[in-house]
C-alpha cells in the first residue's frame, strides 16, 4: 500500500484524468454490453448450464442456439424472396397475377403431372401418412417445389421474374451460411494457432494462471478442479507418449504401421457395407411406394406396411449412424495413436460415415430418376412416368429424414434415458448400478445435429419451408436436451477445452456445408428439371435461367460478364490469387522465424552479463 | 456523531458511515472507484458482529469470519490470501478494513499487472521464503488439483510436472523460481489477467 501511495504520488494530474476517464468508458462500454446480452436467445439457461456442467457442455447449447437463428434467417430469405410473392400471386392480392407460360418445344408427355391430392372419401390415417411422408395433401402446398409453377408474376406494374429469384435465393442461403460459419471460426481459429504454438509455456500458463477467481460456487469450483486435474494429466501423459513413439524400434514400427493399414481396411469395409445397404433399401422403398401409387393401384399395402416402406432409407441411415461409430470407437484402441489424436480421428470417421450417408441416399435417387430405357424418356431426360415432379421426390425424402430425424432424438430421449434413470434409481442390483447413467457425449450429439443441418441445407432448394420446420425441431431439441441433461446424466468424469470444441465443431459444420454444395450443384446444373412442375419448366436444367437472364442485358454489361467468365480472365486471375496466398506464407514464416530466434535470445539472455536479471 | 449522522444523510441507506475524507483517500491509494468502496465497507461491515459496527474501519475480522465471504468460500488459495493480506501483529490472520480494501484493489480488474503478478508471487509462495523452490511449486499443484487422495497426482507426474515447470520457467537454472523470472513468465500467459480478478 505505501507502494501504492507512493507511485499514485508521482502520477501527474493529466495521467489521473486520463486513468479516470478510461474507467468510466470501461462502465459505459460494460453496460451497454449488459443491455445488449439482454437481447440474446436463452442467455440465462446457457449461463446456469455452463455453471453446473462446465464450458464443454455449454458450447454444445450455444452451438445449437447458433443453428436455430441461421436456420431461422435461411428461412426468412427464402420466404421473402420465393414463397411470398408466388402466395401474393396466385391469390391476387395487391393487384397481382400471375403467368404460367406455355412450354414450348418440349414434348406433351412430359408435362402430364396429376399430384394425387386427396379426393373424394379418405381415411383418416391418409392425412397422418401424408404429414409424415409429404405425399397428398401436403404435396400440392407451398412446402414443396412443384407448388411454384409460376414463371413470372406481377405485382402492380413490376415483373418479378420468379425462376431467377429461386435460384438466386438458394445461392444467397449458401454463401450466407458459408460467411457466418467462417466468421465464428476465425475467432476460434486464431485461439487455437496461439495454444497449439505456445507449447514454449504451456505448462506454467495452466498452473499459475490457471485458477478462475471468480468462481463462487462449490460445483463450478469442484469442476474445475476436476477439469484443471484432466488437462495437466492429458498433457503430462502426451509428452510420455511422444517420448515413447520417438524411442521405437524399426520392427516395431513396422508392426504398427502394418497394424493401421489393415484396421482401414476394415473401416473401409464397414462403409461400403453401410453405402450399398442404403443404396437397396432406397431402391426399393422408391420401387414399392411408387408402383402403387403411380398407377392407382389399389394399394395392398396396409397403412402400417406402407409407411414403413416410405421411411426406409431413413431408418436404414440412422441404424448405420449409430452402428459405425461404436465400431470405429472399438478398432481405435488397436491404432496405438495418442489420446487427442485418437479421439479426433474417430470423429472424423463418424462425420465421414454420416454425411456421406446422405450422399448415397440422393445418389440412389438420381439413379433411379435418371434411368431412362425408351425413347420418350430420352426425350424428357429423366423418368418421366415415375417422376414427373422429381423435385418434389427429392423434397420429400429430405422431408422424411428429417421427421425421423426428430422422432428418433426424441424417442431416444424418452424411451431410453429416462427409463434408465428411474431403473438405477429404485433398482440397486449389481449389473444396473454398474451400467449407471449415461454421460452427456458432446461430440455424438454435435454431429447429430450438424447431420441435420446438412439435410436442411440440401433440402432447402426442393422444399423451400424446410428451414422453418428446421428451426422449429432446433428450438423443442434445445428445452428436451437440456431436461434431460438435468436429470438423466452423470457429470462427465473428463471434462473438455471449450475452446478447441467450438472450432472443431464450426469446422465439421463446414465441412457439411461444403459436402451439401455437390449434390446441390449436380441437380442445378446437370440434371434436366422437370417439364411438368416448378419454375424451372421451359429451361434445360435449373441454372439455365442465368444465362438466359444475362441474354437480356444490354450488350455492353453482357460483354462485361461474359468477359468475366471466359479464360482470359479466369486466368490472371488464378494467378494473382496464388500470389496472395504465396505473399500471406511466406510473411507467417518470417514471423515464425522471428518468434524462434526471439526465444533462443531469451536463453543466451542469462550469460550475458550486460542483461542479467538482479535478484530480488 | 453528528458528522456522521449528516454524512448518513447526505448518502443515504447504506454504507452511510464512511467518512467522505475518508473514502477520497481510499480512492486515491487503491484501483477501486467510489461504488465499489462503499459495497465492500457495507459488506465487510456485515461480517462484523452489531457491536463493532460502529467503527468498522479499526476492527479486525478474524480469519474464519473473512473465509465465509461466497468470493473467498470456493476459493483453493483462500489461507494464503488471507495470510499476504494481513498486517496483524498477532500472527492471527485477521482482516481489517483497509486490508480487505488492498485485497479488493490487487483483484480488480484495473490493476496492473505488475501489481497483480507481485502479490501472486507472495501467494503462490507458501513458506514465505521469497523464491518458489519444489515445496511451493507441489503445494501449489495439490491446492490446484483439489482436496482429497484420487485428486492428487502421482509422485512420477509431480516430478514430470515441476520438472516442465522449471524448465520453462528458470531462467538461470538455480531450481527455484525469484519474483523477476515469475513475472516475466506471467507477462506473457494469456490468462493470467482475465483470471485474477475478484467480483464483489
Amino acid at each position: 500500500r505505501d507502494c501504492q501511495q507512493a507511485d499514485i504520488k508521482y502520477l501527474s494530474g493529466w495521467k489521473q484524468w486520463k486513468r479516470t476517464s478510461s474507467k468510466s468508458l470501461k462502465k459505459v462500454l460494460g453496460e451497454v454490453k449488459e443491455l445488449s446480452s439482454y437481447l440474446e436467445l436463452w442467455r440465462h439457461d446457457i449461463h446456469s448450464i455452463e455453471g453446473k456442467f462446465g464450458t464443454g457442455i455449454q458450447s454444445y447449447f450455444s452451438f445449437l442456439r447458433f443453428l436455430v437463428l441461421l436456420n431461422f434467417i435461411i428461412f426468412i430469405l427464402m420466404f421473402s424472396f420465393v414463397t411470398l410473392p408466388s402466395i401474393i400471386s396466385k391469390y391476387g392480392m395487391f393487384n397481382s397475377s400471375f403467368a404460367k407460360i406455355p412450354p414450348k418445344n418440349i414434348e406433351p408427355h412430359c408435362t402430364v403431372y396429376e399430384p394425387s391430392g386427396n379426393k373424394g372419401l379418405v381415411y383418416f390415417y391418409t392425412y397422418l401418412k401424408d404429414l409424415l411422408s409429404g405425399t397428398g395433401f401436403l404435396e400440392v402446398t407451398v412446402l414443396f417445389y412443384g407448388y411454384y409453377t409460376i414463371d413470372a408474376a406481377w405485382i402492380s406494374i413490376l415483373k418479378y421474374n420468379l425462376p431467377l429469384a429461386y435460384l438466386l435465393a438458394t445461392f444467397a442461403y449458401l454463401a450466407l451460411s458459408l460467411i457466418w460459419i467462417i466468421k465464428r471460426s476465425v475467432g476460434g481459429f486464431k485461439q487455437n494457432l496461439v495454444h497449439n504454438e505456445d507449447q514454449f509455456q504451456s505448462y506454467c500458463n495452466k498452473v499459475f494462471a490457471g485458477w478462475d477467481f471468480c468462481i463462487t460456487d462449490p460445483n463450478a469450483a469442484r469442476l474445475k478442479h476436476r477439469s484443471l486435474q484432466y488437462e495437466l494429466q492429458t498433457d503430462l501423459e502426451e509428452e510420455r507418449l511422444k517420448r515413447k513413439i520417438a524411442d521405437r524400434t524399426t520392427k516395431e514400427k513396422l508392426r504398427i504401421y502394418s497394424l493401421r493399414i489393415f484396421i482401414n481396411i476394415i473401416v473401409i469395409a464397414v462403409l461400403s457395407g453401410c453405402f450399398y445397404s442404403i443404396y437397396r433399401a432406397t431402391v426399393f422403398s422408391q420401387e414399392n411406394s411408387n408402383v402403387s401409387i403411380r398407377h392407382g393401384d389399389v394399394s395392398n399395402m396396409n397403412f402400417q406396411a406402407n409407411l414403413l416402406v416410405q421411411y426406409l432409407p431413413s431408418i436404414v441411415i440412422t441404424l448405420a449412424n449409430f452402428i459405425a461409430p461404436q465400431i470405429f470407437s472399438f478398432l481405435i484402441r488397436f491404432e496405438d495413436y495418442s489420446p487427442a489424436f485418437e479421439i479426433r480421428l474417430t470423429l472424423m470417421r463418424c462425420v465421414f460415415v454420416r454425411l456421406a450417408n446422405i450422399g448415397v441416399l440422393l445418389f440412389s435417387l438420381w439413379s433411379q430418376i435418371s434411368y431412362c430405357a425408351t425413347d420418350e424418356c430420352n426425350a424428357c431426360g429423366y423418368n418421366y412416368e415415375l417422376y414427373p415432379c422429381w423435385e418434389s421426390e427429392v423434397g420429400q425424402e429430405m422431408y422424411k429424414l428429417m421427421i425421423f430425424d426428430f422422432i428418433i432424438i426424441l424417442a431416444v430421449i424418452l424411451f431410453v434415458d429416462f427409463p434408465r434413470k428411474l431403473l438405477v434409481t429404485h433398482c440397486s442390483c449389481k449389473p444396473v448400478q454398474w451400467c449407471g447413467l449415461q454421460e452427456f457425449g458432446i461430440s455424438d450429439n454435435v454431429l447429430e445435429i450438424i447431420y441435420g443441418q446438412t439435410i436442411c441445407w440440401i433440402g432447402t432448394f426442393f422444399s423451400p419451408l424446410l428451414p422453418a420446420i428446421a428451426t422449429i425441431k432446433y428450438f423443442i431439441i434445445f428445452y428436451i436436451k437440456k431436461i434431460s441433461l438435468i436429470h438423466t446424466r452423470k457429470p462427465a468424469a473428463r471434462p473438455i477445452r471449450a475452446s478447441s470444441s467450438n472450432f472443431f465443431f464450426l469446422v465439421v459444420l463446414l465441412i457439411g456445408l461444403v459436402l451439401a454444395f455437390i449434390p446441390l450443384g449436380i441437380s442445378i446444373a446437370h440434371i434436366p428439371s422437370s417439364k411438368a412442375c416448378g419454375p424451372f419448366r421451359n429451361f434445360n436444367t435449373s441454372w439455365a435461367v442465368v444465362p438466359h437472364t444475362i441474354d437480356g442485358f444490354p450488350t455492353g454489361l453482357r460483354q462485361v460478364l461474359y468477359g468475366i467468365a471466359s479464360e482470359a480472365f479466369a486466368v490472371p486471375f488464378f494467378m494473382v490469387i496464388c500470389l496472395i496466398m504465396f505473399y500471406f506464407i511466406a510473411l507467417a514464416g518470417a514471423h515464425k522465424r522471428v518468434v524462434e530466434q526471439l526465444r533462443e535470445q531469451l536463453v543466451m539472455v542469462r550469460f550475458d552479463p550486460l542483461f542479467c536479471t538482479p535478484k530480488v | 456523531t453528528g458528522e456522521a449522522e449528516a454524512a448518513r444523510a447526505a448518502m443515504g441507506g447504506s454504507a452511510s458511515l464512511l467518512p467522505r475524507e475518508a473514502l477520497g483517500e481510499y480512492q486515491e491509494l487503491t484501483f477501486l472507484g467510489k461504488q465499489e468502496i462503499l459495497l465492500a465497507y457495507k459488506r465487510f461491515s456485515e461480517l462484523l458482529p452489531k457491536e463493532e459496527r460502529e467503527n468498522a474501519c479499526s476492527a479486525r475480522v478474524p480469519k474464519s469470519q473473512i473465509l465465509t465471504l461466497p468470493e473467498l468460500r470456493a476459493n483453493p488459495f483462500q489461507h494464503r490470501i488471507c495470510r499476504v493480506f494481513s498486517t496483524s501483529d498477532d500472527g492471527d490472520d485477521s482482516i481489517s478494513f483497509e486490508d480487505f480494501l488492498d485485497m479488493l484493489s490487487v483483484f480488480s480488474d484495473s490493476a496492473t499487472s505488475d501489481i497483480k503478478s507481485h502479490y501472486a508471487f507472495r501467494i503462490f509462495d507458501f513458506d514465505d521464503d521469497g523464491t518458489l523452490d519444489r515445496k511451493d511449486l507441489e503445494k501449489l499443484v495439490n491446492c490446484l488439483t483439489g482436496q482429497g487422495q484420487e485428486s492428487r497426482l502421482s509422485n512420477a507426474e509431480m516430478e514430470q510436472l515441476i520438472q516442465n515447470i522449471l524448465e520453462e520457467s528458470d531462467i538461470d537454472k538455480d531450481g527455484t523460481i525469484n519474483l523477476s523470472e515469475f513475472q516475466h513468465v506471467v507477462s506473457r500467459s494469456p490468462d493470467f489477467a482475465r483470471y485474477s480478478v475478484l467480483q464483489l
